[in-house]
């Protein structure tokens, strides 16, 4: 190994910067991830949403360690110590709201991120993998949320964790016992409860931030798209930098500040004004203890996980088993995965793409929506058939997407950006 | 790119931005950083208790707990009480000078109390914590079995994990293990002889 | 703004509008309709009546677990001196929550324990409590000589039957599903009480605010908490619009 040479490394950084550069890349990766990362320059709205995501990530960690500070993961005590954080600790209100309150926001913010890449390609090659680690965070998402759901040992936590917990039972031959492992008791009891937390406090949260980690590296690599879904590096100036480019710092730092604060802004409209936001971020069955004698009047998942849920439900019992319902709510999740083989079409934005996409995507977005409100609402009335149609058009966006991409009539996408 | 950069103006707008934020990001840890204080549940557990040492009888001692801590209360027999203040030469810190205690006890001399005639005090040697025994008998220097006070013991205190003496008011004597005298909590005593341990002035028990 | 973004956030909202309307439809039906309590948590006023009411006539078999006798004491701005002559029972102290005289096996006696109310007013709503309050009836079937419009067969007394009086259920006869069926429509009054119905109306008031203070007693100032934070964010939302407008002067 060689000496290591008197300030050397950055060669412009004297000082305690140039002492770190020559032991450790900090300027370097200052310069490659953030100063000389060249971003195309016509981000819009949707764009923000991965800061975001980011922001409320960050939030989500903060205070979620500070409810472990005071919080209790028995059964005898987990609801109790929840009113102790509300009632007793010092600020303990205002943390537990900027928890529960950031657990919506992080489902609202990572779907606008999503629908940014159904809008302009974002998944298509060579972004392939950036889409598969995010939906690999999508799917650690919801598995955290679950979890954390249970932690208060309210009512609808108890309910919540009973049914869902239960789905698993419907697999042929090792349903059973795969549930009985899963709680590790023969209902959800506090084994279940300390478990839960375990997975929710360390093991998820580290899973959580290797993937974003590998996000962000992927993305990187490849470069960001852009609304106009063209790549910009191939259109490099005499300084080897994309024409249609700008560095990320300053111009999206300050740009990304603006977004932030007014995300800002509305997550706290929330937190001081209404916390529980009508029952759908706090709901209200939540505010009794877990009662083993007494289930709510309908148990429906937090409103995130509704048009999932909406789907097991519409899906029918067949041969004596429920397993389709959980094989097709699992799929809704696995096909995602696969977005970037089933776009056929030739262009990647929407904005040159033809009327089919559009109606397809207009589609989709409303089936989305709908069965949302289906599955907050108990199986009854027009709701089960509404749930089964709007099943179909979800499947029926993905699944028959390499055939209308293909017959879509695109218009001619520009060699730089609009 | 733009030709007439305004540097003065971005750096005005920059600092006020930063600057702003930074102040909203500090005031945002407050919440966190306060929520590390007693909780008023600790607090209700902390709270002052409050002993009826009317019943005392000379000589008797009660041991109550005030935030997890055993407190001694004594009722001081005359007797000794006018022997306070013949030793100091063989007391390590007759003035309280080292030790922990309210000002209000500190500036009471050789009594350490609010009232001469009771001593309120942690039971909690300032050796290694053990609790001392009662041994407030004058000259008699076995009155702890297997112990031998000396001849010219005052009555006071002994520790028996290793030997540490203290005197009625908990003042410890030279050249023991334990380095300072015993510590006194603030407390306040009512017109009642109610004593209140936790709090310096019953008007602001809560 | 380009046309282009115009027509985005016509149409975007053009949907969201309509997705609410349907969502606001759909989740109306939920939920019973319970009588308005129009509660005010910044009346600290009723706030104090309620906690009187609450501590007379309710915590002989309510308690309120979750909130401490001081923590009351200074939300609601009642001198200690007050508290401990009026509000406690004699061998609490200011710091213990708030308990109830029944005994942990008082099953047996009401059939029920008498549920801790901490939260009531979180998980059912001030507009239960109220309607509850105001809606018992003779009942000669029931173990008390009461029912309840908003709780059928509850196994609380009336407590309150002195100061409101007794009220008698109006049947209707109406067709169910086809079927003829005798349904309870509503209440009227039979006896009156000590007080008059608008001073009665008034009394479940504070007692429903105050549970709603119970429930939550951060929310008076949460909210004024909010209007500072929120001043400060649109400074912020300013200088960071200005500071973004200024350098992007140099894309394009």
């Amino acid at each position: 190994m060689a000496a290591i040479p008197e300030n050397s490394g950055s060669g412009d950084a004297g000082g305690l910067l140039g002492w770190i550069d020559a032991r450790f890349p900090l300027s370097k990766l200052w310069r490659e991830q953030v100063s000389e990362y060249y971003a195309p320059k016509n981000f819009n709205f949707w764009y923000y949403f991965g800061v975001l995501s980011l922001v409320v990530l960050v939030n989500q960690m903060v205070t979620g360690i500070f409810l472990t500070m005071n919080y209790k993961p028995s059964a005898a005590e987990a609801f109790a110590s929840v009113e102790y954080i509300m009632r007793d600790v010092d600020w303990g209100w205002l943390i537990r709201y900027m928890h529960s309150t950031g657990a919506s926001a992080f489902f609202i913010v990572v779907y606008l991120h999503m629908f940014r890449a159904l809008l302009y390609g974002s998944a298509r090659r060579p972004r392939e993998l950036l889409w598969i680690f995010g939906c690999l965070i999508f799917v650690m998402l919801m598995a955290e949320a679950f979890m954390g759901y249970v932690l208060p040992w309210g009512n609808m936590s108890f309910w919540g964790a009973q049914v869902i917990v239960s789905l698993f039972g419907s697999i042929p031959v090792i349903g059973g016992s795969l549930v009985e492992w899963i709680r590790g008791d023969y209902v959800i009891a506090d084994a279940t409860l300390n478990r839960f937390f375990a997975l929710h406090v360390a093991a998820v949260p580290i899973a959580l931030i290797f993937l974003v980690i590998v996000h962000l590296m992927a993305l990187h690599e490849v470069g960001s798209l852009n609304p106009d879904g063209i790549e910009i590096k191939q259109h490099k100036g005499a300084d080897g930098h994309p024409l249609d480019g700008i560095p990320f710092h300053p111009y999206y730092t300050v740009k990304d500040l603006v977004g932030i604060v007014v995300f800002l802004l509305l997550f706290s409209g929330v937190i001081f004004f209404a916390p529980t936001l009508g029952g759908f971020f706090l709901e209200t069955p939540n505010f009794e203890p877990a009662n083993l004698l007494q289930t709510p009047p309908h148990i429906s998942p937090v409103w995130y996980f509704t048009p999932y849920y909406a789907m097991l439900r519409a899906v029918p019992s067949f041969a004596g088993t429920q397993v389709w319902g959980v094989l097709v709510l699992g799929s809704a999740v696995v096909v995602l995965f696969f977005l970037p083989w089933l776009d056929h079409s030739p262009v990647k934005s929407i904005r040159y793409r033809g009327t089919v996409y559009k109606i397809a995507l207009a589609i989709f977005s409303v089936a989305f929506v709908i069965l949302g409100l289906c599955g907050m609402k108990p199986p009854s009335g027009v709701y089960p058939l509404l749930a089964k149609i709007c099943t179909t058009l979800y499947f029926a966006f993905f699944l028959l997407m390499p055939w209308y991409t293909r017959l879509d009539r695109v218009k001619p996408v520009p060699q730089r950006v609009t | 790119m733009n030709e007439d950069v305004d540097h003065g103006r971005r750096r005005l707008l920059t600092a006020a931005t930063v600057g702003t934020g930074a102040v909203g990001l500090g005031v945002a840890a407050v919440p966190f950083l306060a929520s590390w204080q007693p909780s008023a549940r600790a607090k209700a557990l902390g709270a002052p208790v409050d002993v009826d040492a009317s019943k005392l009888e000379e000589g008797q001692m009660l041991k109550v707990v005030w935030r997890g801590q055993p407190v001694f209360i004594v009722r001081r027999p005359k007797m000794v009480l006018e022997l306070l203040g013949g030793h100091d030469e063989a007391l390590a810190d007759p003035n309280s000078n080292s030790s922990a205690q309210p000002a209000y006890i500190k500036s009471s001399g050789a009594a350490r109390a609010r009232h001469p005639e009771f001593w309120v005090g942690l039971a909690v040697c300032t050796h290694l914590g053990c609790s001392p025994l009662a041994a407030f008998e004058p000259n008699d220097a076995s009155q702890l079995s297997g112990v031998d006070l000396g001849r010219s013991w005052p009555g006071g205190f002994y520790c028996p994990c290793h030997g540490s003496k203290y005197d009625i008011s908990g003042r410890v004597y030279k050249a023991q293990p334990a380095p300072t005298n015993l510590t006194v909590p603030p407390y306040a005593i009512t017109a009642d002889a109610h004593i209140v341990i936790g709090v310096d002035d019953v008007a602001t028990i809560a | 703004m380009c046309r282009r973004t115009i027509r985005l956030v016509a149409c975007m909202s053009a949907g969201l509008a309509a997705l609410a309307l349907t969502a606001g439809v759909a989740l109306a039906e939920e939920g019973e309709s319970y009588l308005h309590a129009a509660t005010n948590i910044r009346d600290t006023d009723s706030l104090q009546r309620g906690a009187r009411a609450f501590m007379n006539y309710c915590s002989g078999c309510h308690s309120l677990k979750y909130l401490r006798y001081n923590r009351m004491a200074e939300d609601l701005k009642i001198p200690l001196a007050e508290l401990s002559a009026n509000l406690m029972f004699a061998s609490d102290k200011p710091f213990d929550d708030i308990d109830s005289a029944m005994p942990a096996d008082s099953q047996d006696w009401f059939g029920k324990r008498p549920p801790d109310l901490s939260l009531t007013a979180r998980a059912k709503g001030v507009d239960y409590i109220y309607s509850f309050l105001k809606g018992f009836y003779v009942d000669k079937t029931r173990a008390w000589g009461v029912n309840n419009m908003v709780l059928p067969n509850a196994s609380m007394p009336f407590v309150l039957q002195s100061l409101q009086g007794l009220q008698k259920p109006v049947f209707k006869n109406e067709t169910v599903d086809g079927e003829a069926k005798v349904v309870l429509t509503g209440v009227e009054p039979l006896l009156a009480g000590s007080l008059k119905p608008e001073e009665y109306d008034q009394f479940v008031r504070d007692i429903a605010n105050f549970l709603d203070y119970a429930a939550e007693p951060i929310k008076a100032k949460r909210l004024s908490l909010g209007i500072y934070v929120i001043g400060f964010l649109l400074v912020l939302w300013v200088l960071a619009y200005l500071l973004k407008k200024e350098y992007w002067k140099d894309v394009h």
